[in-house]
C-alpha cells in the first residue's frame, strides 16, 4: 500500500561506489568548516583543551591544510586543576606542530581576587571569563570548539557558526538560520564568532574517527588504576582542589575518562577498556550519555548548560 | 545501541532528513517514538526527562522534553528553533533536522530542509491533509528535498481504517506530484501506540510498506554522479612555502557536485582562464578522482591566476557567469526586504554587492497563489526576486544543483542572514521530466 509518486532506481544510490562513508562525510565537512574559517577571517584560534574533541578538531584542521601547516593558533583555559597527563599531552602536540599556544589561567583570576573559587570547588563556570577576556584582549574574530550537538540539548539548537555579542553572550532566540552549507561569519568589531566543526558528530564518531586515523590521545582516556572517591554518584580523583572529605574514603578502582575537564567536576567510569576497540565496543553498549555519566556542572539545573552557555561558556 | 559492533557501524552511510508538522500532529511524539524505540535514548536522559515531566505534574514521560533544549521553549510547550539529533540503527546513521511547526517558523522550516535527503510531514488522520500540509509540501518542493514521507499519523484514532489512509495518501500525492516532488512514500502509523514507526503494526495488516524506520534505512541517499555537472568552488588557496614544497599552490575546496579527474580541462570562473587539473589531494593523499562531497585540494598545470570565490569547472560543462539573478526566494529576517535593497549576496564561496532590482510576486502557500509586484518580503515571505549583482557570477538553475544553485543575502550593514534564494524557475512551474533513467534531481 506504499503510494509511490516516481520510483527511482532500486538501491541505486546506497550501494553507489560515490556515496562517502559517514566518517567520510563528516569529516568532509568539518574540513570546509576549517577552510571557509581559513578564508574569511583574520584572526582564528582553536580551543584546545586535551580532550578528545580537540584532539580531533586539531587533527581535521591538520589535514585540511596539509601540506602547508594549520594557519590557527591554540588557545587553552587552564583551570589550576588539570590532569597532568593531559598538560603533558597539550605541550607535546604544540612543540610537535610547531603551532602557537596562548593560555587563559583561572588560577591567575584567583590569585588576583578577580574571580573566588567556589564553595563546591569546581572551577568549570570559572572559566568563562578568562577564556572571553583573552578573546577581547587578543582580539579573536573565530573561536573554534569542539562541541558536539549530541552532547547537551541546549547544545542541540547550536549553529555551526554562532555569533557572539562583545561580552561574547549567546542569545539563542537570535540566531541565524543556517541554510545549505553557507555560513555566515559577518560580524561587528568586538564580536566573534564561535565555530563548531564537530556539530553533527556523536562520541561514537569522534571515537570511530580516532581508531580510524590512529590518532593518539592522553592515557587518562583508557583504563588505568587510579585512586578515586566516590561523590555524587562519580568516581574523582583525590587533589589539592578539595577531595576527598573525611566521609569520602578513597580506593583504588581499574577506571578510565570519558571526557576530560577540570578534576572538580570530571568523573571516571568503571572499565577494563585498555584499547580503542574495547573502548569503542564499550561506548557503543553503554546506557549512559558521555555527560550524564561524568559531568557534575551540567547536573546542576536543566537549563545548566544553556545558561553558561549565555554567558559565553564554549 | 549494544547490537551495533563495531564493523557494522564502520560500514554505514549517513542520513540527513527533517521532520514538519503541525504543532499537535504529534511531531514530537514521532521523533521521540523514532528515538525511544530505536534505542537511541540513553538512561541518564530519560531520567532526566521522567524528573522534568513528575516536576510538572504529568504522569507519563513527555517525550518531547527530550527535544526542546532552550528554557523558552520548555516554558512554553512549543519548538522554536531547530534543533540537531542524532542516531544510528546498524544500517544507517542519521542527522534529524527536528524543525517547528508554527506558520511564523516557516524559514526555519526551509533551514532544516535545506540541507535534508528527506523530508517527513506528518498529518493528523482525524483532519487529513490541511493547509499547513500544503504549506509543508510546498516547502520540501521548493527546497528541492528528494524523499518525501507523508506519516499518516493517529491511525489509532480513526479505527486503523485503510480507507481513511488510502485517501488521505492519494490527496496528498496528487499535490505533491503537482508541485514537482519526485518521492512520496505515505506510512500509516501511531507515533503514541508504536505503530508502524519502528516496529510493524499488528494492527494494520492491510498495509505492506515499510515501517518509517525501515524506510529511512533504505532510501538511497546519492544518485549516479555521471549526470551531474562538476563544480568546485575554492576555499582557501594553499600555499606552505616551505624548503620542500616552493611552488605548492594547491586550491582547496570541496566539491559541491559532480565529479573532477586528473588530467581534465578546467575552467576558472568568473574569469574563464583555463587549464588542466595536474593533481588532486584528498586531505593529504594524492587520489586519481575525486567526487561530491569530498574536501580536496586540485593542482592545476598551469600558474593561472585562482583566489577564493572562484569556482573551477570542466571546461566542456561552463555554467554561463550573468550579474541578473533571478530566484526563488525565502525571507527569514526579521527586517523586511524590499526593491531597491543593497545586499551582500554569498553564493558558494564568493561574496559579492548587490541590489534588489524587482520582486515580481509573493507567493501564498496556502493555495499557491501569486501576489504580484508586493514590493517587499516579510519574515517567513516567500517569493520571486531579480538581483543584480556587482560581479558576474556563476550560477546554476536549483534545480540542477542545491549548492551551486543556492544563495543567501546578507545585510552588510549589521551581517544578519537575510534571504535564502534559490536560482531558476520558479518552484510551481517544474520542468517537465524527460529521461526516464534521470529524474533531473540533484542534491
Amino acid at each position: 500500500m506504499t503510494t509511490v509518486a516516481k520510483v527511482t532506481g532500486d538501491g541505486e544510490g546506497t550501494d553507489s561506489p560515490y556515496a562517502l562513508s559517514h566518517l567520510d562525510a563528516l569529516e568532509s565537512e568539518a574540513v570546509h568548516i576549517f577552510r571557509e574559517v581559513a578564508g574569511e577571517f583574520e584572526n582564528p584560534v582553536i580551543l584546545f583543551s586535551g580532550g578528545k574533541d580537540s584532539i580531533v578538531m586539531l587533527h581535521l584542521a591538520l589535514k585540511a591544510f596539509a601540506p602547508a601547516a594549520v594557519p590557527f593558533a591554540l588557545l587553552h583555559v587552564d583551570t589550576g586543576h588539570n590532569f597532568p597527563e593531559v598538560l603533558e599531552y597539550r605541550d607535546r602536540v604544540v612543540a610537535a606542530h610547531g603551532l602557537r599556544l596562548h593560555v587563559a589561567s583561572v588560577q591567575d583570576y584567583i590569585d588576583r581576587g578577580v574571580l573566588k573559587e567556589r564553595p563546591d570547588g569546581t572551577r568549570n563556570p570559572l572559566q568563562t571569563l578568562p577564556l572571553t577576556e583573552k578573546i577581547q584582549s587578543e582580539r579573536f574574530d573565530a573561536v573554534f570548539g569542539g562541541g558536539r550537538r549530541d552532547e547537551e540539548k541546549a547544545r542541540a539548537k547550536e549553529r555551526v557558526f554562532s555569533l557572539r555579542d562583545e561580552f561574547s553572550q549567546w542569545d539563542p532566540r537570535r540566531q541565524r538560520p543556517e541554510l545549505w552549507n553557507l555560513y555566515n561569519g559577518r560580524h561587528a568589531p568586538g564580536e566573534h564568532v564561535r565555530v563548531f566543526p564537530l556539530s553533527n558528530w556523536t562520541e561514537l564518531d569522534v571515537w570511530q574517527y580516532i581508531a580510524r586515523e590512529g590518532i593518539e590521545l592522553p592515557e587518562i582516556y583508557f583504563a588505568h588504576e587510579r585512586e578515586v572517591f566516590s561523590r555524587s554518584g562519580m568516581w574523582l580523583t583525590a587533589g589539592e582542589w578539595g577531595g576527598p572529605k573525611e566521609t569520602e574514603p578513597v580506593q583504588t578502582r581499574l577506571v578510565r575518562y570519558r571526557t576530560v575537564g577540570d578534576m572538580s567536576c570530571t568523573g571516571a567510569v568503571d572499565s577494563d577498556a585498555t584499547t580503542l576497540e574495547a573502548v569503542i565496543t564499550e561506548i557503543a553498549a553503554s546506557r549512559l550519555t558521555e555527560r550524564g555519566a561524568t559531568r557534575a556542572d551540567d547536573k546542576l539545573s536543566e537549563a545548566a548548560m544553556e545558561d553558561r552557555k549565555r554567558e559565553g561558556y564554549f | 545501541m549494544s547490537t551495533i559492533t563495531t564493523e557494522a557501524l564502520s560500514a554505514t552511510t549517513l542520513l540527513r532528513f527533517a521532520t514538519a508538522g503541525s504543532v499537535d500532529d504529534g511531531k514530537s511524539t514521532l521523533v521521540g517514538r523514532l528515538l525511544h524505540d530505536s534505542k537511541s535514548v540513553l538512561v541518564d536522559q530519560l531520567e532526566a526527562v521522567e524528573r522534568a515531566s513528575a516536576s510538572r505534574g504529568q504522569e507519563a514521560p513527555d517525550l518531547a522534553l527530550l527535544t526542546d533544549g532552550l528554557r523558552a521553549e520548555r516554558e512554553q510547550g512549543i519548538t522554536i528553533d531547530v534543533a540537531y539529533r542524532y542516531f544510528a540503527t546498524p544500517r544507517r546513521r542519521f542527522i534529524l533536522a527536528d524543525t517547528p511547526g508554527h506558520v511564523q517558523y516557516t524559514r526555519n522550516m526551509v533551514t532544516g530542509a535545506s540541507t535534508a535527503e528527506l523530508t517527513v510531514v506528518l498529518v493528523d488522520a482525524r483532519n487529513g491533509v490541511v493547509e499547513q500540509t500544503r504549506r509543508h509540501a510546498a516547502i520540501a518542493a521548493l527546497l528541492r528535498v528528494p524523499h518525501v514521507v507523508l506519516a499518516v499519523n493517529k491511525m489509532d484514532l480513526v479505527g486503523y481504517e485503510e480507507a481513511v489512509f488510502a485517501s488521505i495518501a492519494e490527496e496528498f500525492t496528487a499535490y505533491a506530484t503537482e508541485l514537482g516532488v519526485p518521492e512520496v512514500t505515505a506510512i500509516p502509523i501511531s507515533a503514541l501506540a508504536g505503530d508502524n514507526v519502528v516496529d510493524a503494526s499488528a494492527r494494520m495488516d492491510w498495509y505492506g510498506g515499510p515501517t518509517v524506520l525501515e524506510h529511512l534505512e533504505t532510501v538511497p541517499v546519492s544518485h549516479d554522479l555521471a549526470h551531474c555537472h562538476a563544480r568546485l568552488p575554492v576555499q582557501y588557496v594553499i600555499r606552505p612555502q616551505t624548503a620542500e614544497l616552493p611552488d605548492y599552490r594547491g586550491y582547496a575546496g570541496q566539491i559541491a557536485s559532480g565529479t573532477f579527474r586528473v588530467g581534465e580541462e578546467v575552467t576558472v570562473l568568473p574569469s574563464g582562464r583555463t587549464s588542466r587539473i595536474a593533481g588532486i589531494d584528498l586531505l593529504g593523499e594524492p587520489v586519481d578522482v575525486a567526487w561530491t562531497t569530498q574536501s580536496v585540494t586540485v593542482l592545476l598545470a598551469d600558474d593561472v591566476d585562482v583566489s577564493r570565490g572562484d569556482l573551477i569547472v570542466p571546461s566542456k560543462d561552463a555554467p554561463a557567469t550573468t550579474q541578473d539573478v533571478e530566484a526563488t526566494v525565502c525571507h527569514v529576517a526579521d527586517q523586511p526586504l524590499t526593491v531597491g535593497h543593497r545586499v551582500l549576496l554569498k553564493h558558494g564561496t564568493r561574496t559579492v554587492k548587490a541590489i534588489v532590482k524587482d520582486i515580481p510576486s509573493r507567493l501564498t502557500l496556502a493555495d499557491l497563489s501569486l501576489h504580484p509586484h508586493p514590493g517587499t518580503l516579510a519574515a517567513n515571505d516567500i517569493g520571486r526576486v531579480k538581483i543584480r549583482t556587482a560581479e558576474p557570477l556563476p550560477v546554476d538553475s536549483y534545480a540542477d544543483s542545491r549548492r551551486t544553485g543556492s544563495f543567501i543575502l546578507i545585510d552588510p550593514s549589521d551581517g544578519t542572514t537575510l534571504t535564502a534564494g534559490m536560482v531558476g524557475e520558479s518552484f510551481a512551474a517544474p520542468e517537465p521530466v524527460t529521461d526516464a533513467d534521470d529524474d533531473g534531481w540533484d542534491f
